[in-house]
């Protein structure tokens, strides 16, 4: 706080610039707008100088990077040790083309794997179910049983790569089919290493991919934290998501707030489920969007860095240091996409990408220019890795820790992004925590409100949406997109026939009502769901065995 | 003589539902009667619910890819209920090799990702005119 004693005493140097070279100006000249603000609605002066910092600490809010808070980066030497992994999400069709999709992506240079399943596979829905009609292999690749994941992998050695799968409701069963394709493969479950984003509460708050109510689906989530940290002890559990809750709609410091608070949620139920902190936490990784405006981006992922290291140890006390580093994972906006001019859409992710790697992402995935019209076409996914690498390799900005420590502006937007997931953290303890937060409707309130404001501030022109609302091109042409048709659903389909046909059925029920006696009681449902993987059991088999046991989840619909 | 009556609905397996509720706000905002039928709504819950609340717009929000599956199913639907009348909005990630086809069974209008909320406001009012006069 600034002493206001201080402020009468003595007018401070901003104030005095304020009065003797900016007013004259303002009479002359009046600025653009009446009010700037960030994409958030946040309102930024038009200066800031070392007066905006005098709240500022340097052993509290941190001045080094690899020391805590870790505000400036968990790693001493930043990009220069390790550049991020260059991450791209793919996946559609059939488990072939995909393989195919990967081997050219690996060829072309990308050092991980990171796989976009269709809407059947992350219902927990079998493609012939009758809601996943016109949906298998869309906006994913269809994965039903083991075998189609066998062909996943096909000349992959798991035990070299590793693999992202975004996964949410039925993580455990696609993790379980992983485990068992690198258990053929022959490699060591203990070495294998890789991410399952299995975060259920933001699924609950936004992207609604929810199957079973809130309280069982937390009970899969310790499940898994419980056989990794004995089985699978490389293998990064969760990666607890504020991309989906930006996607949303949610301002930039929404996103930081829930998506620390669904953190700290998880990290309190491994507590109660018996886990020691330092047990589980060191494998818990985060994800962010990486939205268009510059600099409140870069502001979230320094002051996340801080907030998880301050509450790992003051309220969890986590003692090993890899408890409070908080890696994540950071994507390009999808929602910043527009299908109007999309060669637009190719400077929007690079200044995204940008943010994401000022900010010391650990790995990125950049959107590509097509993503608002189809999945993107084999060209397009290219130039969305050549952007990260451009950046990497040319721009310079890998050579520095942190190049925008110290900035007065960076600082104090870091401190103010603090202070209002502090504020969200009080109001979400106070009703019980995230899981009774989000059955009483809050997290998904707040981000609708914020959305429908964006939404007004963009029909009004408040924002400017280049190509959208402002030069707009009557004149476009058409470029080229990947259609998926529906011939990688026809052939799921009929092998899933053929599975069910040929399979040992007998062996199939027999696991399914192991898994099953697993639910209603409290062991691990782990080692019962491996063997219902290893007898080819579907993913639909398994969730609805699941969905017995605990029903589904239905939201109340309100706008 | 009453307002204009929208089902706003997210049919198949999505759960992205920001445009179908800053849809339905921005309708019910311009004086329309909204009703969202929220997620996983299958073709014969929707036209169900236009029937029972005698709509005049459906307005279909689908990202996934599956529009090709279930406006068809959407429109014969209406045909055998007798609600021909009933204007088809369909919001999304639509290619334009679809547009053509989605016309020509029937779906009066379609909106890519960036239309103005306003435009889709004025579309309606233009589309059942007898009812807009109203407001």
């Amino acid at each position: 706080m600034k002493p206001a004693a201080a402020v009468t005493r003595t007018e401070t140097a901003k104030a005095k610039w304020e009065r003797e070279v900016l007013d004259p100006v303002l009479k002359r000249s009046p600025e653009r707008l009446g009010a700037f603000t960030t994409i958030s609605g946040r309102p930024i002066d038009r200066l800031y100088t070392s007066d905006d910092l005098q709240d500022f600490d340097a052993e509290r809010d941190g001045t080094a990077p690899g020391v805590f808070p870790y505000t400036r980066g968990i790693h001493p030497t930043g990009y220069r040790g390790k550049l991020w992994t260059m991450r791209q999400f793919a996946g559609f069709g059939t488990p072939e083309e995909t393989n195919e999709r990967y081997q050219q992506l690996l060829s072309a240079g990308g050092t991980g794997l990171s796989v976009a399943f269709d809407l059947p596979t992350l219902m927990g829905r079998d493609p012939d179910h009758p809601l996943s009609l016109g949906e298998v292999g869309k906006c994913g690749v269809s994965i039903t049983s083991l075998a189609d994941m066998e062909r996943l992998f096909k000349g992959i050695s798991l035990a070299d790569i590793t693999t992202s799968m975004t996964i949410n409701s039925p993580a455990p069963m696609l993790f379980a089919m992983y485990l068992v394709v690198a258990e053929q493969q022959g490699a060591d479950w203990k070495t294998l290493s890789g991410t399952i984003q299995n975060d259920i509460l933001k699924e609950f708050i936004a992207q609604k991919e929810y199957i079973f109510p809130p309280r069982p689906s937390m009970r899969l989530i310790t499940d898994i934290f419980q056989f990794c940290a004995k089985d699978v002890p490389r293998w990064n559990t969760i990666s607890v998501s504020g991309y989906h809750i930006r996607e949303a709609g949610s301002t930039a410091v929404q996103e930081l707030a829930f998506t620390l608070r669904d953190g700290i949620e998880y990290v309190q139920w491994g507590i109660d489920a018996g886990l020691d902190v330092d047990e589980f936490v060191p494998r818990m990784s985060f994800f962010f969007n990486a939205h268009s405006d510059f600099f409140e981006e870069i502001a979230k992922y320094r002051a996340a860095r801080k907030i998880w290291a301050r509450v790992m140890r003051d309220r969890f006390g986590a003692k090993d240091e890899r408890s409070l580093k908080l890696r994540f994972h950071t994507q390009t906006a999808g929602v910043s996409l527009t299908a109007q001019q999309p060669y637009n859409n190719v400077v929007r992710t690079a200044l995204q990408a940008l943010a994401a790697v000022l900010g010391g992402t650990n790995s990125l995935h950049t959107n590509s220019l097509d993503e608002a019209l189809s999945l993107p076409t084999a060209a397009a996914a290219t130039l969305a890795l050549r952007t990260q690498q451009v950046i990497a390799a040319e721009s310079g900005v890998t050579n520095v820790v942190d190049p925008l420590g110290g900035s007065y502006f960076v600082e104090r937007l870091t401190l103010d992004m603090e202070e209002g997931a502090y504020k969200y953290f009080d109001a979400i303890d106070r009703m019980g925590g995230m899981v009774a937060a989000v059955e009483a409707g809050f997290p998904q309130r707040e981000i609708a409100e914020a959305s429908y404001r964006f939404q007004q501030a963009v029909e009004s022109k408040e924002k400017t949406i280049v190509g959208v609302n402002a030069y707009v091109d009557p004149n476009e042409a058409a470029i080229p997109i990947l259609y998926i048709d529906d011939q990688a659903s026809d052939r799921q389909l009929a092998r899933l026939e053929e599975l069910r046909r040929t399979r040992d059925q007998a062996r199939v029920s027999e696991t399914l009502a192991a898994l099953k006696t697993a639910a209603l009681g409290t062991d691990n449902t782990m080692y019962p769901l491996l063997d219902c993987v290893r007898a080819y059991a579907t993913v639909g088999e398994m969730c609805d065995a699941l969905r017995e046991v605990w029903g589904e989840y239905e939201e109340v619909p309100s706008i | 003589m009453r307002t204009i009556r929208v089902v706003i609905a997210k049919p198949g397996l999505d759960g992205h539902d920001r445009g179908a509720k800053v849809i339905a706000r921005a309708l019910r905002d311009a004086g329309m009667e909204v009703i969202y039928t929220g997620l996983r709504q299958t073709p014969e819950m929707i036209v169900a619910a236009a029937l029972q609340e005698d709509a005049d717009v459906i307005g279909l929000s689908i990202l996934s890819g599956a529009h090709m599956h279930i406006c068809p199913k959407v429109m014969a639907l209406l045909t055998e209920k007798g609600l021909g009348h009933v204007k088809v909005l369909v919001g999304g990630i639509i290619p334009d090799v679809d547009r053509e086809k989605l016309h020509a069974m029937g779906v009066t209008g379609i909106f890519l990702p960036g239309s103005p909320m306003q435009s889709i406001v004025d579309f309606i009012r233009e589309q059942v005119p007898s009812r807009a006069e109203v407001i």
